[in-house]
């Protein structure tokens, strides 16, 4: 039983891993047994990562940045073939829609959703997605819980919900699975760099029914399930993981 | 500089008048959108995000005015 919740030798791509949830499921991909590959831009914070993992020689990191199409394609060159995806990496941006400019909407979503997008159709154009590969998408509750001017990243979020349930349809035949966690407010810095303030954050706390917001570890723990064999029968499906944010 | 300003603080609150002396929280058209709006605005024109505590000590538009320049300095 405890065997079906382990990743024992498998290899797991993991983007976004220089920080927060990324960093979490890397290092705990790593403890239950996987061999991990870890990319993102930051090449300092992405060898941190690595360094959290560091009790074996297995693992690898390679820095890229999926904002630009050669950089995908060498990452899935270089990448071994894999029995999962963690497709985590992403930016938050808050903006009144009458405040959008053409380039923030660029960025955003080439960061959140094309270069997901294009990394797996370049991994799966070079054979790297094995048969019964589990791919894992870190959506947000966001794509269904509408917060004051998140609509940017909640359409991009929103995207990554249909490409999941699409891509699983496409796959299913190859035993390859697909699926995307929903998680609702993580304590990461990824709130640093966006215009929600602390005094924010504690209101908004008052909707989280648990009484806290998730800790990177907590959506770890629910992506091991994913990438394990314990979730054999699991695919096309979006997992809310929020701390009752949403049943309000 | 100033005139800019002035106007980006007025499609912000989408008003027609927006004086120095102004405290703009008591704009009618202050609330949570426009305070977004505003935040959103100095990130996107000025590359400055001012904490809350620094924020809610600013009370006019002429220290809002005076922060952004300071930061930009």
């Amino acid at each position: 039983m405890k065997e079906l919740f382990r990743l024992e030798d498998k290899k797991i791509l993991i983007t976004g891993a220089s920080a927060g949830i990324g960093r979490s499921i890397a290092s705990n991909c790593a403890k239950v047994g996987a061999k991990v590959s870890v990319t993102a831009r930051n090449k300092v914070r992405l060898h941190e990562t690595l360094k959290l993992m560091q009790q074996n020689d297995d693992h690898s990191m390679h820095i890229a940045d999926l904002g630009d199409e050669e950089d995908i394609i060498s990452l899935a060159k270089d990448l071994p073939e894999l029995d999962g995806i963690v497709l985590n990496a992403g930016i938050v941006k808050t903006v009144p829609v009458k405040f959008i400019k053409k380039d923030t909407l660029e960025d955003i979503f080439k960061a959140n959703i094309y270069g997901s997008i294009l990394l797996v159709k370049h991994l799966l154009k070079l054979k790297k997605v094995k048969n019964n590969c589990s791919i894992c998408f870190i959506s947000s509750v966001a794509s269904n819980k509408m917060t004051l001017g998140n609509s940017l990243y909640s359409a991009t979020k929103g995207a990554v919900n249909s490409f999941t349930r699409s891509l699983a349809l496409e796959l299913a035949s190859k035993q390859i699975r697909v699926n995307a966690i929903l998680p609702g407010m993580v304590e990461t810095d990824i709130l640093k760099d966006s215009a929600i303030s602390q005094e924010n954050l504690n209101s908004h706390l008052k909707n989280y029914p648990i009484g806290r917001f998730g800790k990177p570890e907590d959506i770890a723990y629910l992506a091991i399930y994913m990438l394990s064999d314990a979730s054999a029968f699991m695919t096309g499906s979006l997992v809310t993981i929020d701390g009752g944010y949403s049943i309000k | 500089m100033e005139e800019n300003f002035i106007d980006l603080l007025k499609e912000v609150f989408e008003i027609d008048e927006v004086k120095f002396e102004d405290t703009f929280r008591d704009y009618e058209t202050w609330d949570s959108l426009t305070n977004i709006s505003l935040i959103a605005m100095l990130d996107d024109e000025y590359e400055i995000i001012i904490d809350t505590k620094d924020f809610s000590n600013i009370i006019t538009v002429r220290e809002l005015y005076e922060e952004v320049i300071k930061r930009k300095a």
